[in-house]
């Protein structure tokens, strides 16, 4: 006890040290004056010694978990128990489906668009789900496809005046195509190297976007795109939105019946096969060229039929909607919610979305939330909120069995 | 061996150099059909090296690989990517276990049978009769081979919580999913008591005769590879310094300077 | 030819910043083969805490080349601290753990500490006073190049001395060197792994803050968002030298900063990043080991 007050007190003082220029001195250049703010010294002193407590704490649970583990015990939770029963999920499904639906009756445009960009976020966090959480192919710009797909939208719309629902394949397959292009030359590279070179692909994307103004308007962007059309008709703002949100209702399931299916089949496994071990994949006669550009690119799919959805939903785009701190909020969705799985990509995308929205005094720290959640999700639960539950098998062998089978 | 058996495996020559370190110098093998052939010698010899010439993981300096599958033309394997070596009929385990962790038992043999099945992604998604056909044969060829090594009650489990030895039957029965007629297993005793050890022995023997595939393996553990193994090559330094029937090998003066000047117990 | 020896010395004095920065990649690669990718986080913090002390001195009526040193000094312990602590709490817990893990910890790392930043102090740019002064002996190639350069390049070239003394000859040289080889193998024989690679981070974040002040007093200006540019453009000249190598670093930064400079003189500055990330892509793509580095064949 004595020895866990010691240690806090020395964590804490440490703290105390470590913030003290950035957070207590403040230099006001202009009037010649320093401002010092001890309060803020007192908050890191108190915070830090209860969280070292905490740390402790979460280290020694997740030893002991991983003690159980090894004797082969059950490490699932009870939440976990609950997902995995069949019965419960389906009835859940039921209930969130209805909500989901009722919901822009419900409620009014400005909440159906931030459901909207919630929603965008479920689909980007899937699309990025498979490379990062399936094939472990960790995608830095993925936020480039989506990129790509808006402004595909953005100038087909402005140059030919194409609507969004022939826009809408287009921007997939080019983002998709994009992916394969990219994806080639990298695919030899190791996991920490090809993050690196995707982190470039995406800066490229927007360096390029903000340079060439023949092409993309420069930092200015492209305005007054059009709104999906109503067979035709026009809507109006409310009526659009409403309709934009079940086009994404559609899309999200779209991608969840899509990933889910990929997922439990031949190439699903074989991406999951090359996350875990590339050289035993390799040697269990997988192609991992193959392999891998197929989640590479068909992740890209996804970011670039999303994107010309955003780009129909905020009627105007520029660069500054695709830097790297949007990838890496599609990542934090994918870590947070649990990487290859889909219900907690899902839960991800809608707890790092709308919280912030929500809690608009929170709104100011969050990606500062974001990154301490990147990393703390990182140290004690590397599968997420929901871990990747696997599918069960139904065999009956050779052997008459009487127990499981 | 009175009859000419049918050579699948045949290596001439080959040499694996690591900038300035020549890990493998010119070593030649063969494994006839029906063998249990053996590749022994002191730590740091060049087995593994070997190996990974021969599947694919590197690429040799020099020498030849020919397989001789029957009835089809030989092929040489230099320079061929792994997936490729695999889906010629070679298949291999490794020293180090390398199971798919997060994966369940039952899924680390399927993913054997990829090399072997062809549902592309667009297939997998419109899911037709087609491919819940193939899945289901996937699901039950895996789950027999599971049962042929014992491992049939751990099916939906993680592999990860496997027990040591039991990892390492997971392992055999993984490359065996591919169809090979060749497996080559790298120290499959690694590790084990003798209880699994003389499991193993039984297990290696059934695969052989049963499944006709022949086996090349790289041991540490002198009785199994004494019981069960004919011919036996012996590497040192890189080199090839013996090769011969147990009992030869058990005779043979350089081979017992090899392993008394290294280790007593090997 | 004046145009070109000045484009030279800019890309010079650039690329030892960039090699000092640089430097902090390849060490801590080269230990635990991790992209710290909050190192350029350090750097910025470095400059930022000298900022504050450059202020809070200059407001309490010190003034001249002390300030510099003051700043440098505090900036130099400060980054360190952060360096030491980054590894214990993000990266310490997870060794062993799957690659990727802590490449994303890093991340976020990276950008925790770049909000912390933003919301301790500000999301503006501060003006870092310009504490190097002009010197008169200078005066003949002011034109070609300044005073604050030839701080800079002076300031590099020492550190790099001592950093490659350090390492070559000190007994704390030979364990990182030791580490650096092979780990289990360097704890078998007496050396504490772990205090070696709290040093390495030490180390690598004391260079990063020097190549902050540097930067900081030369550019004037300072802001949260400036260590991930720099980061990332590090990160490349690490790599082009050849992740891992010390020299290489250096060669790399160079090689960048000249690059860069000549570009951007003779081609057009608009896409002078575009230019640095497509060298970093076509570098990893092409020649991942770099120019002074050697391939490692992983072990099956």
């Amino acid at each position: 006890m004595l020895q866990d007050f010691k240690k806090s007190i020395l964590v804490s003082i440490w703290f105390v040290f470590l913030t003290f220029p950035l957070m207590v001195v403040r230099v006001n250049t202009m009037d010649q004056v320093v401002i010092w703010r001890w309060m803020n010294l007192v908050w890191v002193a108190i915070g830090s010694f209860i969280l070292s407590y905490l740390w402790r704490y979460m280290l020694s649970r997740k030893q002991a978990r991983t003690k159980v583990a090894e004797e082969g015990g059950d490490t699932r939770t009870k939440l976990q128990l609950l997902l995995e029963d069949m019965n419960f999920r389906y009835k859940a499904m039921g209930v969130i489906l209805v909500l989901i639906l009722i919901f822009p009756l419900v409620f009014d445009t400005y909440q159906s668009t931030i459901m909207i960009s919630a929603l965008i976020y479920v689909v980007l966090g899937l699309g990025l789900n498979i490379s990062v959480g399936l094939a472990g192919l960790l995608d830095l710009g993925y936020v480039a496809f989506f990129g790509v797909g808006a402004y595909t939208y953005a100038l087909l719309n402005h140059h030919f005046d194409l609507g969004f629902w022939i826009t809408l394949p287009i921007g997939g397959v080019l983002g998709c195509l994009l992916g394969v292009v990219l994806g080639f030359p990298i695919l030899r590279l190791r996991g920490d190297y090809l993050a690196i070179v995707t982190l470039g692909f995406g800066m490229i994307f927007k360096v390029v976007m903000e340079n060439w103004d023949a092409l993309s308007f420069g930092p200015s962007g492209i305005a007054n795109i059009d709104r999906p059309s109503f067979f035709g008709m026009d809507l109006s703002l409310a009526n659009s939105t409403i309709y934009i949100y079940y086009i994404m209702i559609a899309m999200v399931i779209f991608t969840i019946l899509i990933t889910n299916r990929l997922k439990n089949s031949r190439i699903g496994r074989a991406w999951i096969a090359l996350r875990e071990d590339e050289i035993a994949c390799v040697a269990m006669g997988i192609d991992m060229a193959k392999t891998k550009l197929s989640a590479y690119a068909l992740g890209a799919f996804w970011a670039g039929m999303v994107g010309v959805l955003f780009a129909s939903k905020t009627t105007f785009i520029n660069p500054a909607s695709f830097t790297f701190m949007e990838s890496a909020i599609i990542l934090s969705i994918v870590v947070l919610g649990g990487m290859g799985s889909i219900l907690g990509v899902i839960l991800g995308a809608f707890i790092l979305i709308l919280l912030p929205e929500y809690m608009r005094a929170f709104s100011e720290y969050r990606m500062l939330a974001f990154g301490a959640a990147m990393v703390l999700m990182m140290i004690f639960r590397p599968q997420g909120i929901i871990s990747n539950l696997r599918q069960t098998y139904e065999y009956k062998g050779t052997k008459e069995k009487t127990d499981n089978g | 061996m009175a009859e000419k058996k049918h050579k699948l495996l045949e290596v001439k020559g080959l040499t694996m150099d690591f900038g300035g370190l020549r890990a493998v110098d010119s070593v030649s093998l063969e494994v006839h059909e029906g063998e249990i052939a053996a590749l022994i010698g002191p730590n740091g010899a060049g087995k593994t090296t070997f190996f990974n010439c021969v599947t694919g993981i590197y690429n040799p300096t020099k020498g030849d690989i020919l397989l001789h599958p029957k009835g089809l033309e030989t092929r040489r394997l230099n320079g061929l990517k792994p997936n490729k070596v695999t889906e010629m009929g070679l298949a291999r385990t490794f020293q180090n276990i390398r199971l798919f962790s997060d994966m369940t038992v039952l899924e680390n043999v399927m993913i054997g049978r990829h090399c072997r099945t062809k549902s592309g992604i667009f297939r997998s998604i419109v899911r037709g009769k087609a491919v819940l056909e193939e899945e289901q044969f996937i699901v039950e060829s895996s789950y027999q081979l599971l049962e042929k090594v014992g491992l049939e009650d751990f099916a939906n489990e993680f592999s990860k919580n496997l027990p040591y030895g039991a990892q390492r039957r997971l392992e055999i029965a993984r490359a065996m999913a591919t169809d090979p007629f060749l497996l080559l297993l790298d120290e499959p005793a690694a590790g084990m008591n003798p209880q699994e050890t003389s499991d193993l022995d039984q297990l290696i023997c059934k695969i052989s005769t049963e499944e006709q595939i022949a086996i090349l393996l790289i041991e540490h553990d002198m009785k199994l590879v004494m019981n069960i193994s004919n011919p036996i090559y012996v590497m040192e330094y890189g080199k090839k310094i013996a090769e011969g029937s147990p009992q030869e090998i058990k005779d043979n003066p350089k081979v017992i300077e090899a392993y008394l000047g290294e280790e007593v117990d090997a | 030819m004046e145009y070109f020896l000045e484009l030279f010395l800019g890309g010079t004095t650039r690329g030892s910043i960039y090699a000092l920065i640089a430097l902090g990649y390849t060490m801590v690669y080269g230990i635990i083969q991790l992209i710290n990718f909050a190192h350029g986080e350090i750097y910025m913090i470095g400059a930022f805490v000298a900022l504050i002390v450059a202020g809070v001195c200059t407001i309490y009526g010190l003034s001249g080349v002390s300030i510099l040193i003051l700043a440098g000094v505090i900036a130099v312990i400060y980054a360190s601290a952060y360096g030491y602590t980054l590894e214990k709490i993000a990266y310490r817990p997870l060794r062993g753990a799957p690659r990727l893990s802590p490449l994303i910890s890093a991340i976020g790392m990276s950008i925790f500490l770049q909000n912390y930043v933003l919301l301790a102090q500000t999301s503006d740019f501060l003006p870092f006073p310009r504490l190097i002064p002009e010197f008169a002996f200078m005066e003949p190639v002011a034109h070609i190049i300044g005073s604050p350069e030839l701080v800079i390049l002076v300031t590099t070239f020492i550190t790099m001395i001592l950093l490659t003394l350090l390492i070559k000859k000190t007994k704390v040289g030979k364990a990182m060197r030791a580490t650096q080889q092979d780990m289990s193998m360097a704890r078998l024989v007496g050396v504490n792994v772990d205090r070696i690679i709290s040093l390495t981070f030490v180390i690598g974040s004391a260079l990063a803050a020097i190549g902050g002040v540097l930067v900081a007093s030369y550019i004037g200006q300072v802001n949260f968002y400036i260590g991930f540019l720099a980061g990332v453009k590090a990160f490349t000249a690490a790599v082009l030298g050849g992740i891992g190598s010390i020299p290489g670093a250096v060669l790399g930064g160079l090689v960048l900063g000249w690059a860069e400079s000549f570009a951007a003189g003779y081609i057009s500055s608009d896409y002078e990043d575009v230019f640095t990330f497509g060298l970093l892509v076509l570098i990893l793509i092409l020649r991942p080991s770099g120019i002074l580095g050697k391939a490692r064949k992983q072990k099956v």
